[in-house]
């Protein structure tokens, strides 16, 4: 025991900055979910339908011209990429088919550049499909978070649950915020990055839960806020290593995985610094503020395990 | 002995690495570009003259081939160059006639010992492979009120029978059977009536309705609506049925692997990966076959009454040229809910059943009955083809819209036909197969409209499987190189276990057939970020219990055992996220969601098994007095 009580002294006091923390995230969240409010999410034609138009020019495109000349043209949501090959451009718009749509755009386009250029196809995603999968998301959701939550209770206690939650919805509503104050685009490959965001959030959550269990069990002394600080310096090492490997990744993703998905990548930098973030503060906060004690954790059967290990 | 592995431990996780190599391997052999030739129609075959033909005008316009493949249905001619896979279809239908289906495809090149073992490469998603994606919705609403249509003149002819008086009886807007009655008493008695007669015309079970009895202003009323179940049955029979239709036309297309799936409650997907012809595409899918049952003409009919058709099936033609049918038509296909082949009970020989509805049946009973006994049915198998090529092969300015009528079917009436019957005298399975599909590919079930429609260049994938790729060389290096700086010895454990866990997941993703979209590989990326952790969590373990004083070996061994039920825990409820989105997910979320779930598990494996085995042979069994870690 006198080991566990040298590591005790230099732990570092987390839960000291914990009212701090909850301003912070509570500022976070405030401004988060009032621009999901007010801006909502601007959703990428994979949502709300739209126009696709696939054009060819005869130079290579200049696609910061091409955009602000669309703008000028009232065509101000549209996303320009390249499409395969620097003269090959994809325009996309949720502006619907309409007379003279077309013409239009073809008429900015061929403002754009000094040679010449065609529309080699121009056509219509019909956007139902956004909302059959938003509703059926949303419902999955919740059932998802119910099983979650019913399993953590299972293998944990029931506060560990509703802190494992309660920074899942952390994260989730941070990263879409984040997407929504910035307006960037919310398409499918950025859904996907959100449930990663999930993945990723519970298992940074569950492991920090895991040690603070553990020392709940283990150390006979100790408040509430000490318990949990020791548990957070145990872990500190290992967020911090999984954080910058999978950092890494994400990294040379954005930076070499080409347009498509920068939006992901974007998401999961987000996520994955908010997760990590969260499982320090949120999770732990929120044990607290539940009053979590030594009684929540007292293993009836196996109580004297523990001891058998000790040397 | 600590950290030693008894031998068959380490001989299943060389195994298991030998096998998932392998297994992955199939994905290391590119697709050959490649152009596939089918016959419109089944009873076409290919033959060498064919093959010889599209070889040679191959050869007149400087287009490289190898490895032809001549089957009884299609002909393969591979490319060396894909840039010339659209110049290599147009010069081949070009020389073959309208009746052939040339398509653009990708050849496997996976050799023959790794197929045998049922290992071949992971399939592309569109969003990598290029092709376009219809998603198409069923019109269900009007099954139902269908269905019941012809319900209520039996019910009427079965009371005036039993002499129950009835006010009306009729289908309302809303699919309900309303029947009206003067008193209380007579709409009791035609209750049982309406169950008896129900239960018989359902052909199953009576409690597939409700009833509901009111009494309003004076009247009595009897409700009857199908259960919510029993409409849902017939609407899953109505996109089932839809489902097969679809593929039936779609396989015309001669697409290498297309995807027909239902997505939700009436809605179908169609995916073709390779087709850039969206127009062609929409045209055979959205293609409106049809039949028509109408009986042979009397020889001495007049002509205006009577027409010449000819039959599909070319021997048949050359043999008859042709029969004549009366103009009037008994039933279309909408009448045909069902066609399947099968073999007489008694007779042992191949036969088509053919179900109608109540409504086709009634119109099938008259005109077959009495005097018509005897005499010929034929089916007309009836398609909308766009032409671009005249009679005589040459091509024709613009494409034309015809209609196409052709015999499929000319049988003698034994009896008169009810909404069961068969057609038998056929020659061969092969043939009942073939006239069923036909009757069921004329035979939609319910009228559907494009929902959605869209296009994905093939460079844009080839774009992001470059990007793709080098971005994961690129993550997957920069984490080798920080694990080996920051763990040393245990980093190159943890490596090993990083690659193994990659080509496992490949592997496993190969044989379950599953297909590798944009989000999948966001997937696996995730996995090779998140499969480190495992390792941290062991790794910090240990350094705490070797901080704590244990000796390196007791470390090593702790620092393992006691990371498990965090890694487990952890793990464990990332996977049921997984699963639950595979269940509720469509398309790129269950991408997304199966490789998750795979990477999970096999992280699970690599990490703990894989990474404890390279330890354990480093360290195991031997004094070591400090730990490279």
């Amino acid at each position: 025991m006198s080991k566990h009580d040298s590591t005790v002294e230099k732990n570092i006091n987390f839960m000291g900055q914990r009212f701090i923390a909850m301003v912070f995230s509570g500022l976070l969240l405030i401004a988060s979910i009032g621009s999901l409010v007010v801006n909502g999410l601007q959703f990428g034609l994979d949502f709300t339908g739209g126009l696709q138009i696939e054009a060819e020019f005869a130079e290579k495109a200049d696609l910061e011209k091409v955009r602000t000349i669309l703008a000028e043209s009232g065509f101000a949501d549209a996303s320009i990429v390249y499409f395969g090959a620097e003269t090959e451009v994809m325009v996309r718009t949720q502006q619907e088919l309409k007379k003279g749509v077309k013409e239009k755009i073809l008429s900015a386009l061929e403002a754009s550049t000094d040679s010449g250029v065609t529309i080699k196809r121009i056509e219509f995603v019909g956007p139902q499909v956004g909302d059959e999968l938003r509703d059926q998301g949303g419902i999955g959701m919740l059932f998802a978070l119910a099983v979650v939550m019913a399993y953590v209770a299972l293998r944990f206690q029931f506060k560990f649950s509703v802190a494992a939650v309660a920074a899942l919805i952390h994260d989730v509503i941070i990263v879409l915020g984040i997407f929504s104050i910035f307006k960037f685009d919310f398409d499918l490959t950025v859904l996907a990055a959100v449930l990663a965001v999930i993945g990723y959030s519970l298992n940074d959550t569950i492991v920090v839960s895991d040690r603070i269990r553990e020392n709940f069990r283990k150390l006979r002394t100790g408040s509430a806020v000490e318990i949990i600080n020791t548990s957070l310096t145990q872990t500190l090492g290992r967020t911090l290593v999984t954080s910058l490997t999978t950092m890494l990744v994400l990294l040379a993703l954005f930076f070499v995985g080409g347009e498509l998905i920068h939006a992901f990548s974007i998401a999961l930098i987000i996520g994955i610094v908010v997760g990590t973030y969260s499982s320090i503060y949120v999770a732990a906060n929120v044990l607290l503020l539940m009053q979590i004690t030594k009684e929540d954790l007292i293993v009836p059967v196996k109580e004297g395990a523990e001891f058998d290990d000790l040397p | 002995m600590l950290n030693r592995y008894p031998l068959w431990k380490y001989l299943l996780v060389v195994a298991i690495l030998v096998l998932s190599l392998v297994y992955s391997a199939a994905n290391l052999y590119a697709p050959d570009p490649a152009i596939q030739i089918s016959g419109a129609s089944s009873a076409l075959e290919m033959n060498t003259l064919t093959l010889g033909k599209v070889t040679k005008a191959l050869k007149a316009n400087d287009i490289e081939y190898f490895g032809e493949t001549l089957t009884n249905k299609s002909i393969l001619v591979r490319l060396r160059d894909k840039d010339q896979q659209l110049a290599a279809k147009e010069t081949i239908k070009g020389v073959l006639r309208d009746n052939y289906v040339v398509a653009l495809n990708m050849a496997p090149t996976t050799p023959h010992w790794l197929r045998n073992i049922g290992a071949s490469p992971m399939k592309l998603g569109l969003d990598l492979s290029g092709g376009v994606h219809f998603l198409l919705e069923v019109n269900t609403d009007t099954v139902v009120s269908d269905r019941l249509k012809s319900i209520p003149a039996k019910l009427k002819e079965r009371l005036r029978g039993e002499n129950i008086r009835y006010r009306s009886v009729s289908v309302n807007q809303s699919g309900q059977i309303v029947g009206v009655f003067k008193t209380a008493e007579l709409r009791d008695k035609a209750s049982s009536v309406f169950r008896s007669e129900l239960s018989q015309a359902s052909h199953s079970l009576a409690a597939q309705y409700t009833y509901e009895r009111t009494e309003e202003m004076g009247n009595f009323y009897i409700r009857v609506r199908m259960t919510e179940e029993a409409i849902r049955e017939v609407e899953d029979y109505t996109v089932a049925q839809n489902l097969t239709t679809l593929r039936n036309r779609v396989n015309e297309l001669g697409v290498s692997e297309p995807i027909v799936q239902r997505q939700g409650r009436k809605r179908i997907v169609v995916e073709l990966p390779g087709v850039q012809d969206t127009a062609e595409a929409k045209r055979i899918i959205g293609k409106t076959a049809n039949l028509e049952f109408r009986l042979e003409a009397k020889p001495r009919a007049s002509s205006t009454s009577k027409e010449k058709f000819e039959y599909r099936d070319e021997d048949e033609q050359r043999a008859t040229g042709g029969a004549y049918l009366e103009r009037k038509v008994v039933i279309n296909g909408t009448n045909v809910s069902s066609a399947q082949a099968g073999f007489g009970p008694e007779s042992n020989l191949p036969e088509v059943n053919i179900s109608l509805d109540s409504e086709g049946g009634a119109k099938m009973h008259r005109n077959t009955r009495g005097s018509n006994v005897g005499r010929r049915l034929g089916v007309l198998f009836i398609e909308y083809k766009t032409r671009t090529q005249d009679k005589k092969g040459r091509p024709l300015e613009k494409p034309v819209q015809i209609i196409e009528k052709k015999i499929i079917s000319l049988a003698t009436i034994q009896s008169a036909l009810n909404a069961q019957f068969r057609i038998t005298g056929l020659n061969s399975p092969a043939e009942a197969s073939e006239l069923a599909l036909l009757l069921r590919a004329g035979a939609l079930a319910a009228p559907m409209t494009f929902v959605q429609e869209s296009t994905i260049g093939p460079s844009l994938g080839e774009e992001n499987i470059k990007l793709g790729v080098i971005s994961v060389q690129l993550g997957l290096a920069l984490v080798f190189i920080f694990m080996l700086l920051y763990y040393r010895v245990f980093g190159f454990a943890a490596n090993f276990a990083l690659v193994f866990n990659l080509v496992l997941l490949v592997a496993i993703m190969s044989l379950l057939g599953a297909t590798l979209t944009l989000p999948g590989i966001a997937g696996i990326v995730l996995t090779v970020g998140m499969a480190v952790d495992a390792n941290v969590l062991i790794f910090s373990r240990i350094k705490e219990e070797l901080k704590q004083g244990l000796s390196p070996q007791m470390a090593i061994d702790a620092g393992f055992n006691r990371a498990f039920t965090t890694i487990l825990d952890a793990n464990l409820t990332t996977l049921i996220v997984a699963v639950i989105l595979y269940g509720i997910g469509t398309g790129p979320v269950k991408g997304f969601a199966i490789t998750l779930a795979i990477g999970i598990l096999t992280s699970m494996f690599t990490a703990i098994w894989g990474t404890r085995a390279v330890v354990n042979l480093v360290y195991g069994g031997r004094s070591v007095q400090k730990l490279w870690i």
